[in-house]
C-alpha cells in the first residue's frame, strides 16, 4: 500500500440505521420513562459533577438513540447519584434509576 | 423513480441558448488535464456543425482559482472579467461561452453582483479604463460549453457513429453524470434543469442512447474546492468526499462517469488511483476503475474520433473497458505515441488499479 | 323582506356561519366551488387531539343547514358594490343582491413538489400529510407508495417557515397533525420505527402536550430536532434521508421506507381570485387582512364584507368554528345597524316584546 501523505477522513455522521432497538427496548422495560425525555437539559444544568466533568443524562439518552452507547456511558461515569437531576426533571423521570439502568443494560461490568 | 416528476422540474428550468456566434474562452487547467477536450469542442462545433465559435489569443484566466483560494479580492477578479468582456465587445460578439464551470459560476456571480450593486460595476469600469484603456459591455447571453453541446446533442446524435450502448449485450450503457458545483448550485435558474436534478448532461446521455443512474450522493461535491486540496494537510477531505460518491454509486455498477467541470473529472479519475493504491479497493469490474470522461470526450467518441486523438491516454483509469463495450476500434500500440508518432512515455504500472 | 347574506366557501367556516345566520332569520345563500360541501374536512380521517372522526364532525356541521340555499360547482363571476349592498353574479347565472358577504374561502395545501430536494412526485415512497389522510380513509392497499413500511419518517415545516418556498410564517397545525399521524401509523404498523424531524415542536393547544407525551411513551416515536436537508433513493427503492441532529450537534443519515411531508397551509388560489374582484386588502403572504387582529378579527377592510376561517391565516378547527360563530354575531350587528327597518328575526322578537 502506498502512503500519499493524506488519507480518508473518518465520517462523524450519525448513522441511525445502527440504532440497537432491542437493547433500547430492554432499557425501556426496566425504566419506561426513558422515552419521555424531551431533551430540555434541566438535568445537565444542575448536575453536581457536571461543573467539573462533562456529565449529562439528556446527552446520554441522545447518544443511546444515536447508536453510541460507549459515549453514553462515558457521559455518566462521573455521576454521584446525588439526585439533583431527579429533582428538576419536568417530566418526572426517575433519572437516578435511569442512570443505574443504563449502566446495567449497556455496561460491561 | 417516477420519471415524469423530474420532467416537470426540468420544464421549470429551461435556459435560452442562442444557436450561433459565440465568443469562447478557455480554461486554465483543462488543457493540462484533458488536452484534447477543448480542441474536440472546437472541432465539433466548427467543422462538424459549422458554427461560428470565435476565440482570441489575448484572453486570460478569469481569476477564479486565485479568487476561490483567497489570494485576490473580488474586485480584482471582477476587473479581470471586465477585460474579457471588453475583448468580446471588441470582436463584435454578444454571446459568451466559457469552458470552465468555475468560470461560469464566477461570471454569473459577477453579473448578479453588478446587477444588485451598480456602484461596483461603475468602479470596475473605472479600474479597467485606468489599467488597460478598455471599455467593456456585458454579454447578452452567458452559457457554459456543456450548454452548447446540450443544445447540439440531437445534431450530434444524427451524425453519430457509435451510440452509448453496449454492443455485446445491446443494453444502454449506465452513466453517472456529475455536474460541477458552480454550474447551478449558486444560481439554480442559470443551469439547465436547476440545482437538484440538472438536465444538461442527462439530455446528452439520453440523446446518445445511454441510461442515467440516479444514486444518493449525486448532488455531492467531488471535493475539488481549491482551498481543500491545495494544502496537503486538507487533501484528505477532498479524497473522502470523492470516496463517499464512489461508495454510493458502486451498487449501481456504472459503466462510465461523465462530467462537465475541469476539476471534477480530474479528481474522480485520479482519486480512484489513490484509493486503489492506498486501500486496495477498485470500483469497476475485475480490478478496473470506472472511466471518467468529459462531455467533449464522450461527444468525440460518439462521433467516431480516435480515442488517442481525444487524449484518453492521459486518464489514470484506463478507458479500454468502455471502448470495448461501445465497440470502438482503437490501436493499443498507438496509445502512448503522441503527435507525429513520437513516444510520449509510459506511466508506471499500478499495484491494484488495472 | 329579509336581508340576503352571501357566503363564499362551503368548508367548516362557511357551513357553521350559514346555519347560524339562517337560524337568526336571514336569507342565506352559500356557494361552493367544488362538487361537495365540507372543504378539506371532507377528506380527513381523524382529528387531533382526541381522534374524533372527521366525517362525524362534518355531519354535525351539515345537520343544521335546513333552509340555507347551497349551490355547489358555483363560483363568483363578478361583484359590484352598490350603495348599501353587493350585486353578485354567480357562474350558474343567478344574481344575488347581498347585503353582507362572508368570505370563507379557506386554504390550499402547499404543493410539495416545489421542495425539489424532498423528491415528492419523483421518488417512490414520499407522500404528503393529505395523501396519508386519504390513505387512512381509503384503506391499506389504496396507495402503492405506502407498502408495509418498517421505518417511517415525518418531515415538519414543508413549505412553511421557509423563505425559499415563499412562506416565512408557521402553518400552525402541522406539528399537531404530524404527531397525530405518527401515532396512527404506529397503530397501523406496530413494529415500525417512526421518526419525526422537527425544528420546533408547536404543541400549543389543549391536550396537545398529552398527545406528544403519548407519542413518545406509548408509541415510541423518536423526535429528532433538526431539519431534513436532502432525500435520495437507494438501489432498492428505500429512501436515504439526511438531516441534522441539532441536539447532538452532528449530521445524521437514516434509511426509511416511507417519508411523510407536512405540507403547510397557503392562501386559497380561488379565494385570491375573489379577493381581487372585491379588491380586498391582503397581507404580504396572500392571506386576507382583518380590520383589527384582536377586536375585529372577522371584519375585512371593506364595508359589509366579513371573513372567517383559514382565509385569514392557518387555523385549527375549533378556532375556525368559533370564528364562524363570531362572524354570525358581527354580521347580525352590522345588518341591524345598516338596515334598521328590515324585518328579520331580531326585529320580530323585539316587536313581540
Amino acid at each position: 500500500m502506498v502512503d500519499f501523505g493524506f488519507g480518508l477522513v473518518p465520517s462523524s455522521r450519525i448513522n441511525l440505521d445502527l440504532f440497537d432497538r432491542e437493547k433500547f427496548e430492554a432499557l425501556a422495560a426496566l425504566e419506561p420513562d426513558v422515552r419521555k425525555c424531551m431533551a430540555c437539559g434541566s438535568c445537565a444544568a444542575v448536575c453536581t459533577a457536571g461543573k467539573f466533568v462533562r456529565t449529562s443524562v439528556r446527552d446520554a439518552i441522545e447518544e443511546l438513540f444515536n447508536a453510541h452507547p460507549d459515549k453514553a456511558l462515558d457521559l455518566l461515569k462521573s455521576c454521584q447519584l446525588c439526585g439533583k437531576c431527579t429533582m428538576v426533571c419536568p417530566r418526572g423521570i426517575n433519572t437516578r434509576h435511569l442512570i443505574l439502568s443504563i449502566a446495567k443494560i449497556y455496561g460491561t461490568k | 423513480m417516477i420519471y415524469e416528476g423530474k420532467q416537470k422540474i426540468w420544464s421549470d428550468y429551461q435556459k435560452d441558448i442562442p444557436d450561433d456566434h459565440y465568443f469562447y474562452v478557455r480554461s486554465c487547467i483543462r488543457q493540462s488535464f484533458f488536452p484534447a477536450s477543448e480542441a474536440a469542442f472546437l472541432k465539433i462545433t466548427r467543422q462538424e456543425l459549422g458554427k461560428d465559435i470565435f476565440e482570441t489569443e489575448h484572453h486570460t484566466t478569469c481569476g477564479g482559482i486565485a479568487y476561490h483560494s483567497d489570494t485576490i479580492p473580488q474586485e480584482t477578479a471582477m476587473t479581470i472579467i471586465a477585460r474579457q468582456f471588453a475583448l468580446m465587445a471588441k470582436y463584435g460578439y454578444e454571446n459568451y461561452v466559457c469552458s470552465c464551470i468555475t468560470s461560469f459560476g464566477l461570471y454569473c456571480e459577477t453579473m448578479e453582483t453588478w446587477r444588485e450593486f451598480p456602484e461596483l460595476e461603475a468602479k470596475v469600469r473605472e479600474n479597467l479604463w485606468k489599467t488597460c484603456k478598455l471599455e467593456f459591455a456585458k454579454p447578452k447571453v452567458l452559457v457554459h460549453a456543456s450548454d452548447l453541446i446540450y443544445k447540439y446533442r440531437n445534431l450530434i446524435a444524427a451524425q453519430a457513429k457509435h451510440k452509448l450502448v453496449n454492443v455485446h449485450t445491446g443494453r444502454p450503457l449506465r452513466a453517472v453524470e456529475h455536474i460541477g458545483c458552480h454550474y447551478s448550485k449558486m444560481f439554480p435558474s442559470k443551469g439547465v434543469g436547476g440545482a437538484e436534478y440538472p438536465y444538461v448532461l442527462v439530455g446528452m446521455i439520453e440523446a446518445w442512447g445511454g441510461e442515467i443512474i440516479d444514486y444518493p450522493e449525486r448532488r455531492h461535491c467531488c471535493g475539488f474546492g481549491f482551498r481543500q486540496y491545495l494544502v496537503k494537510g486538507n487533501r484528505g477531505y477532498s479524497l473522502s468526499n470523492t470516496h463517499k460518491k464512489f461508495e454510493s454509486m458502486e451498487p449501481y455498477q456504472p459503466d462510465l462517469i461523465i462530467t462537465n467541470c475541469p476539476g471534477c473529472p480530474y479528481f474522480l479519475d485520479r482519486w480512484q488511483y489513490v484509493i486503489a493504491e492506498s486501500t486496495g479497493k477498485t470500483y469497476g469490474e475485475n480490478g478496473h476503475g470506472i472511466p471518467v470522461l468529459t462531455y467533449e470526450e464522450v461527444a468525440g467518441l460518439v462521433l467516431g474520433y480516435d480515442p488517442w486523438d481525444l487524449g484518453l491516454q492521459t486518464h489514470q483509469v484506463g478507458p479500454e473497458p468502455l471502448l470495448d463495450k461501445m465497440g470502438i476500434e482503437y490501436d493499443p500500440a498507438r496509445k502512448f505515441l503522441g503527435k507525429d508518432g513520437k513516444d510520449i512515455g509510459r506511466p508506471e504500472s499500478c499495484m491494484y488499479l488495472k | 323582506m329579509k336581508n340576503n347574506i352571501l357566503i363564499i366557501g362551503g368548508g367548516p367556516a362557511g357551513l357553521e356561519a350559514a346555519s347560524g345566520l339562517q337560524r337568526l332569520g336571514y336569507n342565506v345563500i352559500l356557494i361552493e366551488r367544488s362538487s361537495m360541501l365540507g372543504g378539506h374536512l371532507a377528506s380527513w380521517d381523524r382529528l387531533f387531539p382526541d381522534g374524533v372522526s372527521a366525517r362525524g364532525t362534518l355531519k354535525g356541521l351539515l345537520a343544521q343547514m335546513d333552509g340555507v340555499k347551497c349551490f355547489t360547482d358555483t363560483e363568483v363571476r363578478s361583484i359590484n358594490r352598490l350603495e348599501k349592498s353587493y350585486n353578485v353574479i354567480l357562474s350558474n347565472g343567478i344574481t344575488v343582491l347581498a347585503d353582507a358577504v362572508l368570505v370563507a374561502s379557506g386554504f390550499d395545501l402547499f404543493k410539495a413538489e416545489k421542495k425539489e430536494e424532498y423528491g415528492y412526485g419523483i421518488y417512490d415512497h414520499v407522500v404528503t400529510n393529505a395523501d396519508l389522510e386519504a390513505w387512512f380513509n381509503a384503506g391499506p392497499d389504496s396507495d402503492t407508495r405506502i407498502d408495509k413500511p418498517k421505518r417511517i419518517g415525518f418531515v415538519h415545516c414543508v413549505g412553511s417557515r421557509d423563505e425559499k418556498s415563499g412562506c416565512r410564517s408557521c402553518s400552525k397545525v402541522c406539528c399537531a397533525t404530524a404527531v397525530k399521524q405518527a401515532c396512527e401509523m404506529k397503530q397501523a404498523f406496530p413494529d415500525a420505527q417512526v421518526y419525526c424531524f422537527y425544528m420546533d415542536l408547536r404543541m400549543f393547544g389543549r391536550h396537545y402536550e398529552d398527545l406528544y407525551l403519548s407519542a413518545q411513551k406509548d408509541y415510541s416515536v423518536r423526535f429528532i430536532r433538526g431539519r431534513v436537508a436532502e432525500v435520495s433513493e437507494n438501489v432498492d427503492g428505500s429512501l436515504l434521508v439526511k438531516a441534522e441532529d441539532t441536539v447532538a450537534g452532528k449530521p445524521l443519515k437514516v434509511t426509511l421506507d416511507l417519508l411523510v411531508l407536512m405540507a403547510g397551509m397557503r392562501p386559497s388560489a380561488a379565494g385570491k381570485r375573489v379577493g381581487k374582484l372585491l379588491e380586498m386588502p391582503m397581507e404580504e403572504d396572500g392571506f386576507f387582512a382583518v380590520r383589527d387582529g384582536i377586536l375585529a378579527g372577522q371584519r375585512s377592510g371593506l364595508p359589509g364584507v366579513f371573513l372567517a376561517g383559514a382565509a385569514t391565516g392557518p387555523k385549527t378547527l375549533p378556532e375556525t368554528v368559533a370564528e364562524a360563530r363570531a362572524a354570525v354575531v358581527e354580521i347580525d350587528r352590522y345588518l341591524s345597524d345598516i338596515f334598521p327597518n328590515v324585518k328579520n328575526y331580531k326585529t320580530l322578537v323585539r316587536e313581540r316584546w
